[in-house]
């Protein structure tokens, strides 16, 4: 029997994905920093929930409050307000050594004064487990990061991406409910990175654990995410898969933090119970999905990937009209940004496929013809 | 390539070389002319004297201090040995070596409270914020400004019979009869921890404002608490910074004078008076040059031990 107070309960019972556990769950936290001549609101009323067996990742600019959140779930600061669960036990004041959580930092922080197996079998060593289930985990361990050769050596004598390995088989050999990571991969470069992004993947499906994942690159969330939340001064701004969040992004904000985007501004000109009609030319009506904060009469921006429109000769049926002023050929697909007839500019993504390569040459009028499916109406 | 050009080329390397060498022979000398100043202190503060003091072992004492020009080993021998006045026999000089062994013993015990009690103090200051840390370190610094005669007879005002510490205790009726501190090993032992705390504090500073203090973190996420990630982590990582403050500490601990001789009231004598002693009251300036040149070889045994023992450990681990 449901009651209304159980309709969220139903909901998450329905949904195949919200029906996992809820590893860690984040209420209300914010966190102030303050000092004599001031203080900074790192985070500002904070809700979150993330799921068991989930690769969560915190993405946002520097500055934005994920690396504090993050801390927060380790438990190297606490709230100003607020709680955090694991698996619905309050430790908001819990000491870090005592939450079943480990971190991978963003520096590796390794203990230079120990070699690579010593490194690893500190964190087992501390919870006291027997020597012999230590050497085996740590066997374990170092085989799921490939590092049995270099077990012996001392953490300065190994490489950045080794020392990345390293720093992963340390914070998972205790078997944490939650693997936090800080920037893991943003000291490392671009190809060792790449290959690292794969590795994490692999570990998380082959361990089960549940990864929080702190960046500030967006093709890294993207990429390797099941679910993200996007940050920015201390506010979480969407959270979603990243197909929801690339596609259908909410606030200006996300539109622009993420891939790139063409903002059209609009008229509402009228409006149904879920949808409005959105005037973006004198000749062009997009009708888009609304909540209601979308009054008719009122100016609203819409956002539209470069992607999702395409280049026409120019005729009367396309969205918007404009001249072709800049071109770029990428070989897969060629970028051209139109100077629209108000003046705006739009960039359009064209894919080259066989027996469809137009080109359009730079002072060319075209059309550019827009999905109207993927199109969002934004706060800002 | 014709041969024409080989040989020029060759030539002209030969060339290059002759140039380089001469120049590397320049700039040796000049190196060697900067060397000289500091080798000329060297010599005449610290090679010259040791080696006065060196030469005074093995020469007679003379009747009213000095020494006379007369090879002997009189001097060594009294370090170790003793001779009845009356018959003659030889036996151990027991009184020495209990000196050495206070000596020791003290200067091991202050290294040890300085220690414990300036880990606490380097690390609180090394963990304040940059802009008030100065102030720490230089209060710190400020005992240095007063003469050491006048911190040791502040000392004495503390630990006396009517000094403050006893005048506190019997005042609250901890005790009633005051503890007698005032010229007891303890007493010695106290003061030069106070006199040479300094100099454990600064290198201790030094090495924990070094640290890492993300290693401490990751320490505490890993499941260690707070003592562990202190003996686990934190001394490990500070250790170049322990080392030297014993070392600083323990060195003019066993070679201390002004301390035992105003704390230890003339019945616990130290090294330091022992040879003062030689070369004052006891007119035996042989006796006391060998007494320091066994002090100097007890401190560079040591050091040699210390610094052997902890390089083994780091090969060990390497």
């Amino acid at each position: 029997m449901l009651s209304v107070s159980n309709v969220y309960q139903s909901c998450k019972l329905s949904d195949p994905v919200c029906s996992r556990q809820i590893a860690v769950e984040i209420q209300c936290a914010t966190k102030v920093f303050e000092s004599r001549t001031s203080s900074v609101t790192a985070l500002d009323n904070v809700s979150l929930e993330i799921q068991q067996n989930e690769f969560f990742t915190l993405l946002g600019p520097s500055g934005c409050g994920k690396t504090t959140l993050l801390r927060l779930i380790a438990g190297f600061e606490h709230p100003s307000d607020g709680q955090i669960r694991l698996y619905g036990e309050d430790i908001t004041f819990w000491p870090p050594y005592q939450r079943p959580v480990n971190t991978v930092f963003q520096n590796y922080a390794l203990f230079p004064h120990m070699t690579v197996r010593q490194n690893i079998s500190f964190g087992l060593e501390m919870l006291k487990r027997s020597k012999a289930e230590i050497s085996k985990t740590v066997a374990e361990v170092l085989n799921l990061v490939r590092m049995e050769e270099l077990a012996e050596r001392r953490v300065s004598d190994i490489s950045g991406g080794q020392q990345q390995r390293v720093a992963l088989a340390r914070a998972l050999a205790p078997q944490p409910k939650v693997l936090l990571l800080d920037e893991s991969l943003s000291a490392l470069d671009y190809k060792l990175r790449q290959d690292m992004q794969i590795e994490l993947k692999r570990l998380q499906h082959e361990t089960g654990i549940t990864f929080v994942f702190v960046t500030h690159d967006q093709e890294e969330a993207l990429t390797m995410s099941d679910r993200m939340a996007v940050m920015n001064v201390g506010k979480i701004l969407q959270v979603g898969t990243p197909g929801e969040i690339y596609n259908f992004p909410k606030q200006r904000f996300v539109a622009e933090f993420i891939g790139d985007s063409n903002f059209l501004e609009g008229y509402v000109v009228a409006r149904s119970s879920s949808r409005a009609k959105v005037e973006l030319s004198p000749t062009y009506c997009a009708d888009l999905p609304a909540d209601d904060a979308v009054q008719p009469g009122t100016r609203v921006s819409v956002a539209v990937r470069p992607e999702q429109a395409t280049l026409t000769s120019a005729t009367t049926a396309a969205a918007l009209q404009g001249r072709v002023s800049n071109m770029v050929y990428f070989g897969t697909h060629t970028h051209y940004v139109i100077k629209l007839e108000n003046g705006d500019l739009f960039t359009v993504h064209q894919q080259n496929l066989s027996g469809h390569e137009i080109e359009y040459e730079p002072g060319h009028a075209v059309g550019v013809t827009l999905n109207q499916s993927t199109m969002q109406i934004l706060k800002d | 390539m014709s041969p024409d050009h080989k040989d020029t080329l060759v030539k002209s390397s030969t060339r290059h070389t002759r140039a380089f060498k001469a120049s590397r022979k320049r700039q040796l000398q000049n190196n060697l002319l900067l060397c000289v100043p500091a080798l000329l202190v060297l010599a005449l503060a610290a090679v010259g004297p040791l080696l006065i003091v060196l030469v005074y072992t093995f020469l007679e004492a003379g009747p009213y201090g000095g020494v006379v020009w007369q090879w002997s080993f009189e001097g060594w021998f009294e370090v170790f040995l003793k001779r009845d006045i009356f018959d003659g026999t030889v036996s151990i000089a027991d009184a020495h070596l209990s000196i050495f062994w206070r000596s020791f013993k003290l200067s091991i015990q202050s290294t040890l409270l300085a220690l414990v009690l300036g880990f606490p103090t380097a690390y609180f200051i090394a963990t304040r914020p940059a802009a008030t840390r100065n102030l720490w370190l230089f209060l710190i610094t400020i005992p240095f400004w007063t003469n050491l005669l006048i911190r040791t007879f502040a000392i004495m005002q503390l630990i006396r019979d009517q000094g403050i510490l006893n005048t506190l205790l019997i005042g609250f009726g901890v005790i009633d009869t005051p503890i007698e501190m005032l010229y007891t090993e303890f007493s010695i032992m106290l003061g030069m921890t106070y006199v040479y705390l300094p100099l454990m504090v600064l290198p201790l500073y030094a090495s924990i404002e070094k640290l890492d203090f993300r290693l401490v973190e990751a320490a505490y996420d890993l499941y260690a608490g707070r003592l562990k990630v202190l003996f686990r982590i934190i001394v490990p990582l500070v250790k170049p910074g322990i080392v030297a403050g014993c070392i600083l500490v323990f060195i003019p601990s066993l070679g201390a004078y002004v301390t035992p001789r105003v704390l230890g009231g003339g019945k616990n004598l130290m090294l330091g008076n022992l040879i003062e002693l030689q070369f004052g009251q006891g007119r035996n300036w042989p006796l006391g040059a060998a007494l320091s040149i066994t002090l100097l070889c007890v401190v560079m045994i040591s050091l040699l031990f210390y610094v052997r023992s902890t390089q083994r450990k780091e090969a060990d681990r390497g």
